[in-house]
This record gives structure tokens, C-alpha cells and sequence, in this order.
């Protein structure tokens, strides 16, 4: 199995305060990681030291490795612009910018310097029939896109994060703000486009990690408890505290 | 006393407060415009102010008023937007922001009549531009950037941080999301806070006693030249504007028909403000909505 990005003992501390207390995890490439645990145990804090959306807080330090491509992203030499095509992301709050939903999707193509009209108009309508929400929208692209559904406009942002034709897509918790018809659509979307994307997602629901991932990280108190296949996680965990999570013994 | 009882009476006092309040407005604005509006006429608004003889205008006072407006605006904008947004998005929070935003705060609680005579001897005698339009543009500048500046912060701090970090996230560099996503999300705020702002400094007279003056010049509205003294476009002539003019004929006026003027006056002042307060929510919701709703082309 390729591996498209390696965390290495990645800690991360606020001021004194270690959060993260040394992870090392391996994102398998076109698969679907999930990452789970119980809330405040650092498994969204993980997800952004991914695409380094951690850099700007007051008084943190991030250490140990995060390789992508076998380059670590917290290199000096490595440029955050250029990263963040390459690792794209979707928030728990749909985020569409208070545009149209053509400029939404072609922002990121534009901000990297894409001036052919013709490729931004084409790139745009595949990124939208990825995310499955091109019947919705193709006869109403310039309507601003916060004039949309919730997830309408989720699929719309994951559209966006396309677009730029990313290596690795983080989602945190992308459904936790959806209703179940949403969260449904956008877990149809992320299964068929597995097979080209890369994706990690944070997730609270333990029934979506069991319907759309085939890899399953299971972190607790800044700790990485266990991980392994989605299959073996939730039918033969290793460990009893992961055994007694899955099955909703605590939360 | 049981909670049903108390909670009446609380009630009952806050309403008694709000009528107080609700009368006292509706009793002052409805004095001035009834009193003022009878006066309004077009001969009235586009006629000459008289010195002596009954039947003066306020057409150069309407006009120095927002024109006056315009180059305050045009000063002081661009400073409070900059200013704003360094507040907003880059000001650390530590003792050098925090003198910053007290002394915005002091500055806005400043008594008009102490920028005025600020004005007059930085602006008027220390720069030597007299009294002029120039002068009161920018003692007025010092009397609104405070609440600009914290009007437009306000509406900057508004927009959810999500946004930012979307912006962020496609790759966009901080100046980049704040000028291409933080701003345009913003502008309906601003451009309230802009015209709120407006409304103060157009009602606006004791600073501009001593900087732009009173002495209303012969003006040409003919004469395109802004470097000629009598062009309605020079900006280091002296001009009166409508809240200096009420004062001027209250107190020093020589014409007999003062009642009559100051009631037109007062009357324009406050429609023109008032017309400002509900232009600034329609503009800014009519933008609101370009910006979220149906723009189908």
C-alpha cells in the first residue's frame, strides 16, 4: 500500500501544555482515514497540524515530522501557498465566501495564478459534478452561493477544495452541522470519490466512520490508543478502552 | 410579592422608561419638522442667504454642508479602514493596542468645540490655511475617525472567523483573505458605519466655528476653476454649513426673519440626517443581498 502523507511523533504543545503527546500515523493513498475519539482529545487539533492551519496560535510548538511525499511539510523551506493546494480541507461549518457559486469554485484556481477561461470554466463544472452538486447549481452559477441549503453549500465548499485538484482532502466533522438527508448525500459523495482523492476526516459519529472509511485512528487524551482497518477496529480492536468506545460504553 | 407580580411590575417600569424615551424623540423631531417643514420651499433651498433683508436661502449652506461631508469622508476613510483593519486582524492584544484603542475611545468622547479650537490653531494658524473648507474637513476628520474606525472594526470582527480560515486553507496569504473574502463579507457593515458617521459629522457645528468659518463668500456655482476664490469647488474658501448657520442667525443674526430660517434649517438638517440613517440600512441591506441572494444574469 502507497502512503501519501506519514505523521511522525508529532507533538504539539500550547505554552506548557502538550496536546498531543507524540503521533505517528499513516495515510494510505485513495483511502478514507477516519479519525475518532472522545471530544477535546485532540483529533481535530491533529487534523489541522496537516495542512499547518495550527501555525498562527500564540505560544505553539510543533515537533517531530509530517511528510508529504516524503517532504516534511514543517521544512523551513516549504511553502505554505503550495502545501495547501496539495492538502485541502473542508470545516465542520460550511464556508462558502459571500461570492457566486462559480467565483467560490474558481477561487483557489485563481488565486494560483489560473488565467484561462476556458480551463477555470471547465474545471469548475467537473469540480462540481465531483461533489455531486452540478444539477443543483448549473443553471444558477452566478447566485450567490450562500443563497443555498446547508448541504448545498457543503458540497459547494468541497467543490471548492477540488478544484484545485488537491493530493489530500482533511474534512472536520464536514456532516456535524447537516441534517441526516445532507449528511447522507455527502457521505455518497466522499465514497465515490475515494477513488481518486485522498481524504482524513474527523469525525464524532462513529457509524459514518464505520460506513465511509476503510482506515480508523482511534485517539484519546492527545494519545494515538490504536489504529488499524475499518474493519478490523470496529469487529476485533486490539485494546479494551477502543473496544469499549466503538461499542458506546463511554463517549 | 410573588414572581408573577414582580415580573408585572418590572415590565410595567420598562415600558414606562421606553415611553419617556419615545416620547422625548418623537416630541423634538416632531417640533423642528413641524415648525421647519412649512418654511421648506425651492425658493428657500436655492436661493442665496440674506444678511440683512427677510427672504435669504440656504443654497451655499446645503451646498458647503455636503461638500464638506464629501472631503471629510474622502480623508478620513482611507485612514479609518486602514486603521480598522489592523485593529481587527493584526493589532497582538497587548499594552501598545490597548493605549491605541483607549485613545480612540477618548478621542470619540472629545467635546466638539475643543477639536474646533484645535483645528483653529493647528490647521487655521499654525498651517495657515485660514478659515477654510480644507481646515474644517480635517478638524472634522479628527471628530469622526474615532467612531469610524470602530464602526468598521465592529463590522470587520463580524465576519465569522470560518471564513477566515477557508481563505487560509485554499492558500490564500492573511492580506490576501482579508482583502478578497473578509472585506467584501464586511461591506454592508461598513458601509452603514460609513453613513452613521456621515449623519454625525453633517449635523455637525461647534468644530467647525473656528475652521471653516462663517463668512459666506460670494459663491459661483458656474466657475469650474477650484483654484479661483469664488469657485464653489475651492476648498480654502470659507464656507458656512447648515448647523453653523443656525447658530449664526440665533446669535448674531441681524435678519428679521431669524424664526423662519432656523425652522427651515433645523427642519433640512434633521430630514437630511434622518435620510441618511434609513439610506445607510437600505444600502446596506440591498448589498447584503447582492451579495447572498438571486443575482441571475
Amino acid at each position: 500500500m502507497t502512503y501519501v502523507m506519514e505523521a511522525k511523533n508529532v507533538k504539539l504543545k500550547y505554552g506548557d501544555f502538550e496536546a498531543l503527546h507524540g503521533i505517528s500515523l499513516a495515510f494510505p493513498a485513495q483511502k478514507l482515514t477516519a479519525l475518532i475519539g472522545p471530544s477535546g482529545c485532540g483529533k481535530s487539533t491533529f487534523l489541522r497540524c496537516l495542512n499547518r492551519m495550527n501555525d498562527d496560535i500564540d505560544g505553539i510548538n510543533i515537533t517531530g515530522e509530517i511528510l508529504l511525499e516524503g517532504k516534511d511539510i514543517y521544512n523551513s523551506h516549504i511553502d505554505l501557498v503550495g502545501l495547501r493546494k496539495k492538502v485541502g480541507m473542508v470545516f465542520q461549518q460550511p464556508t462558502p465566501f459571500p461570492f457566486s457559486v462559480f467565483d467560490n469554485v474558481a477561487y483557489g484556481l485563481r488565486i494560483a495564478g489560473v488565467k484561462d477561461k476556458e480551463l477555470i470554466k471547465q474545471r469548475v463544472e467537473e469540480s462540481l459534478k465531483q461533489a455531486a452538486i452540478w444539477s443543483e447549481t448549473k443553471d444558477s452559477l452566478q447566485r450567490s452561493a450562500l443563497a443555498f441549503s446547508g448541504g448545498q453549500q457543503q458540497r459547494i465548499c468541497i467543490a471548492r477544495a477540488l478544484a484545485i485538484r488537491p493530493e489530500v482532502v482533511l474534512l472536520d466533522e464536514p456532516t456535524s452541522a447537516l441534517d441526516p438527508i445532507s449528511s447522507a448525500e455527502i457521505e455518497e459523495t466522499l465514497m465515490a470519490l475515494k477513488q481518486k482523492y485522498t481524504f482524513i476526516m474527523v469525525t464524532h459519529n462513529l457509524q459514518q466512520a464505520s460506513r465511509v472509511s476503510d482506515q480508523v485512528a482511534f485517539l484519546m487524551n492527545g494519545e494515538l490508543i490504536e489504529s488499524g482497518s475499518t474493519q478490523e477496529m470496529f469487529l476485533a480492536p486490539q485494546k479494551e478502552i477502543t473496544n469499549n468506545y466503538l461499542n458506546g460504553r463511554f463517549g | 410579592m410573588n414572581a408573577k407580580k414582580t415580573n408585572r411590575i418590572a415590565a410595567g417600569v420598562i415600558y414606562f422608561l421606553v415611553g419617556i424615551v419615545i416620547l422625548l424623540l418623537i416630541g423634538i423631531i416632531g417640533n423642528i419638522l413641524i415648525t421647519g417643514v412649512p418654511h421648506l420651499s425651492w425658493h428657500f433651498l436655492s436661493s442665496e442667504s440674506s444678511s440683512f433683508k427677510a427672504g435669504g436661502g440656504i443654497r451655499d449652506q446645503l451646498f458647503n454642508s455636503l461638500y464638506l461631508l464629501l472631503l471629510t469622508l474622502l480623508i478620513s476613510l482611507p485612514i479609518a479602514l486602514g486603521a480598522a483593519i489592523y485593529l481587527a486582524e493584526y493589532a497582538p492584544d497587548n499594552w501598545f493596542t490597548q493605549l491605541i484603542r483607549t485613545t480612540i475611545e477618548i478621542l470619540s468622547s472629545l467635546p466638539s468645540i475643543v477639536v474646533g479650537l484645535f483645528g483653529y490653531l493647528l490647521f487655521v494658524v499654525q498651517f495657515g490655511l485660514g478659515f477654510s473648507i480644507l481646515a474644517g474637513a480635517l478638524a472634522l476628520t479628527f471628530f469622526n475617525l474615532p467612531t469610524l474606525t470602530s464602526n468598521i472594526e465592529e463590522a470587520i470582527k463580524g465576519v465569522p472567523q470560518t471564513q477566515r480560515e477557508a481563505g487560509w486553507a485554499l492558500g490564500l496569504s492573511n492580506w490576501k483573505t482579508i482583502r478578497g473574502i473578509v472585506l467584501p463579507a464586511a461591506l454592508p457593515g461598513i458601509i452603514t458605519g460609513v453613513i452613521l458617521s456621515a449623519g454625525r459629522v453633517f449635523g455637525e457645528a461647534a468644530a467647525l466655528i473656528y475652521t471653516a468659518g462663517q463668512s459666506g463668500s460670494t459663491v459661483d456655482y458656474s466657475n469650474w476653476n477650484i483654484f479661483s476664490p469664488t469657485s464653489f469647488l475651492n476648498i480654502m474658501r470659507p464656507a458656512e454649513t447648515l448647523a453653523v448657520h443656525i447658530w449664526k442667525v440665533n446669535t448674531e443674526g441681524i435678519i428679521p426673519d431669524v424664526n423662519v430660517v432656523s425652522a427651515g434649517t433645523s427642519a433640512l438638517l434633521v430630514i437630511v440626517v434622518i435620510i441618511f440613517n434609513f439610506g445607510a440600512r437600505a444600502l446596506g441591506n440591498w448589498i447584503y443581498k447582492r451579495l447572498t441572494a438571486a443575482k441571475i444574469k
